[in-house]
C-alpha cells in the first residue's frame, strides 16, 4: 500500500508540501526470528519524485529509516503537470504512484 | 524411591498453583477510566492524530479497496453495506458481539469473517494477515469517537465471566494477573514506560514495538507472553472472552482504531 | 532426581526457562555491534568528501524523549534560498551509535523551493544525531539534535 498527500491544484510559484508513505517493513537484517536464524535483510533503497518528466526529490534510503518509511518534502509549483512518486526495493523492484498537479 | 519422587513431584506441581490462584479484587474506578492514548508521549499522540502520517492508515486503505472490490464471483461488501445498505458507522463500537444463530461470540475479526463465508460464499481471511487486519481496520475506523458500549447480558453473561476469570487469574512463571498491573498499577512506572490501564479501544492498532499493525488478539499474546505464561490461539474463544470483558470494563471510551501505541 | 519419570517436568520447566531466559536476553542485548562516532565521521567522508565542515544553517528537530528507537520523527530545515545558482545539492543524516552510521541520503534542488524534509528513523538508543547539507557552491553544513530512547516495560523480542 502506497499513501500519497499532494494537492490538486496550486498558484504558479507556490511552494506545496507532498508527503508520501509506503507499507514495507525495512528489515534490518539485524533482528532474529523465534528459531534464532537471522531474518535477512529487506529494504526500500531508492526514493525519487518527478515532476512534469524531472526528478525534483531523490531519497536513498539505509536500515535505519523506520518500517513504513514516510517523507515530506517540498515542490515549487511551476506548471500543470504529473507528479510522480517511485519506490525501488534492494531488489530492484519498483512501485510507483502519480498525482495530476493543476497549477494556474 | 519412586513413590517419593511422585510426592515430590505433585510437591512440585502444587507449589505451581499458589494459594490465590486469582488476583485480589480490584478495579478502576468509573471517573479515572483513561484510553492508553493518555499514557503515551506527546509524539506518539501527534502520530495517532495525524490522518495520513498514522502508518496505521495503510491498512484502513486497503481494508476499504477490499472492502470496495469484488472478489471472483462474489459481491462486494459495499453492496450490502454501502451508502444506501446496512451502515456500518458506529457497529464496531459494539462487538463482541453473540451470534443469535450459532451462540458464540465473534469479534470484529471473526463477524467479518462469517460475512465473507455466510454472504459471499468466501473463504475465511486468516487471523493477523493484512487483509484481515485492514478490513478490521476499515470497519473499525467508521467508529472512531464512537463510544464503547457492548451487551453482556443473556447468551453473552457467560463469555463475559469467562473473560472476567482470565483477567483475574494469576498465570505464568511471573504468577501475575492482568489486573495486578493494570487496576492495581495503572498509571505506574515499569521501567520506561508508564503503565497503562489495558483497554482494547485502540486496536487494531499499529505498534511501535512491532514497527507494524496488530489485533487485539496479538496485543494479548504479548501481554501473556510478557509474564512468562503461554499465550492464547488467536481468535481463540478465550481471547474473545477477554475481549468482551475488556471491552465492558472500557465501556465509554471513544474507539481509537487505527490507534498507535508503543 | 534422576529418574525417568521426572524427566517430563523437568524438562518442560527448563524449556521453558530457557525460552523466557532467550526472550529476555534478545530484548537486553543489542544483536549487533554499534557504529561508534569516528565511523560516522567516516561515513560522512564517503558521502561528502575531505571539505571542511561549518557548523550552522541546518537546523535538526528530533523529540527531547522518543517513547521507541523504532520510529522517530525528524524534521530537516537548511537556511538556503532554494534558487537556480544558490541551492541545497544533498543532505545526509548519521548516527554515531547505530550499526550502520548513514541513515539516509536525500537530493533536491530548486525545484522544491523550501530546504525542508521530513522522515522517520530508527536509533538504537539515546544519542546524537548529525546531519550534513551540501550546498550548490560546494560547501558543507552542519547540524545536530539529541534524543532519548527510552525502554519499554514488556519488549517481547
Amino acid at each position: 500500500m502506497i499513501r500519497i498527500s499532494a494537492p490538486d491544484t496550486a498558484e504558479m510559484g507556490e511552494i506545496v508540501e507532498v508527503k508520501a508513505m509506503i507499507q514495507h517493513p525495512m528489515e534490518t537484517g539485524y533482528r532474529r526470528d523465534a528459531k534464532g536464524d537471522v531474518i535477512p535483510r529487506n529494504i526500500i533503497k531508492q526514493f525519487r519524485c518527478a515532476y512534469g518528466g524531472n526528478t525534483v526529490f531523490e531519497a536513498t534510503f539505509f536500515p535505519g529509516i523506520a518500517a513504513n518509511p514516510f517523507l515530506a518534502f517540498c515542490l515549487r509549483a511551476t506548471r500543470t503537470g504529473p507528479i510522480e512518486f517511485s519506490w525501488t526495493d534492494q531488489h530492484g523492484e519498483t512501485w510507483s504512484e502519480t498525482r495530476q498537479l493543476t497549477v494556474s | 524411591m519412586k513413590w517419593a519422587l511422585l510426592i515430590g513431584a505433585l510437591c512440585l506441581a502444587g507449589c505451581n498453583k499458589p494459594e490465590s490462584t486469582y488476583a485480589r479484587n480490584s478495579d478502576v474506578k468509573a471517573g479515572d477510566i483513561k484510553s492508553g492514548y493518555a499514557f503515551l508521549q506527546d509524539d506518539t499522540k501527534a502520530l495517532q492524530d495525524d490522518d495520513f502520517a498514522n502508518p496505521g492508515f495503510l491498512w484502513v486503505d486497503r481494508g476499504k479497496r477490499l472492502f470496495e472490490t469484488a472478489e471472483t464471483g462474489a459481491s462486494t461488501c459495499s453492496t450490502c453495506h454501502g451508502a444506501h445498505g446496512m451502515p456500518l458507522k458506529g457497529v464496531a463500537a459494539h462487538y463482541p458481539k453473540v451470534d443469535a444463530k450459532t451462540g458464540k461470540l465473534l469479534n470484529l475479526e471473526a463477524a467479518i469473517n462469517l460475512c465473507r463465508e455466510q454472504h459471499q460464499g468466501l473463504e475465511p481471511l486468516a487471523y493477523e494477515s493484512d487483509d484481515l487486519l485492514g478490513m478490521t481496520a476499515y470497519v473499525a475506523s467508521l467508529s472512531r469517537g464512537e463510544p464503547v458500549s457492548v451487551d453482556i447480558t443473556g447468551p453473552a453473561a457467560k463469555y463475559y465471566e469467562e473473560g472476567r476469570d482470565y483477567f483475574f487469574r494469576r498465570k505464568g512463571q511471573f504468577n501475575l494477573a492482568c489486573s495486578q498491573c493494570h487496576n492495581e498499577h495503572w498509571g505506574e512506572k515499569l521501567r520506561g514506560d508508564t503503565i497503562s490501564q489495558g483497554h482494547g479501544n485502540a486496536f487494531p492498532a499499529y505498534r511501535l514495538e512491532w514497527q507494524d499493525f496488530g489485533s487485539l488478539h496479538r496485543r494479548l499474546r504479548d501481554c501473556d507472553t510478557g509474564i512468562r505464561a503461554e499465550p492464547q490461539d488467536y481468535g481463540s474463544e478465550t481471547y474473545m472472552a477477554v475481549e468482551l470483558y475488556l471491552a465492558k470494563r472500557a465501556e465509554g471510551l471513544a474507539m481509537e482504531s487505527p490507534g498507535v501505541r508503543r | 532426581m534422576d529418574d525417568p519419570t521426572f524427566s517430563p517436568i523437568r524438562w518442560n520447566r527448563r524449556t521453558l526457562l530457557g525460552a523466557a531466559g532467550g526472550t529476555a536476553l534478545a530484548a537486553v542485548l543489542p544483536p549487533m555491534a554499534e557504529a561508534t562516532p569516528e565511523e560516522a565521521d567516516a561515513a560522512i567522508r564517503e558521502m561528502f568528501g575531505d571539505k571542511p565542515i561549518n557548523e550552522g544553517r541546518v537546523w535538526v528537530k528530533l523529540p527531547p524523549i522518543a517513547e521507541n528507537g523504532n520510529s522517530v520523527a525528524i524534521d530537516i530545515t537548511v537556511d538556503s534560498p532554494m534558487s537556480d545558482d544558490d541551492h541545497v545539492r544533498r543532505i545526509g543524516i548519521f548516527s554515531p551509535r547505530n550499526p550502520i552510521a548513514t541513515i539516509a541520503e536525500f537530493r533536491l534542488g530548486p525545484h522544491a523551493g523550501r530546504a525542508q524534509v521530513s522522515t522517520r528513523v530508527r536509533l538504537a538508543g539515546t544519542q546524537t544525531l548529525r546531519v550534513i547539507a551540501e550546498m550548490s557552491d560546494g560547501t558543507l553544513w552542519a547540524g545536530k539534535a539529541t534524543t532519548y530512547v527510552t525502554l519499554a516495560a514488556c519488549v517481547i523480542g
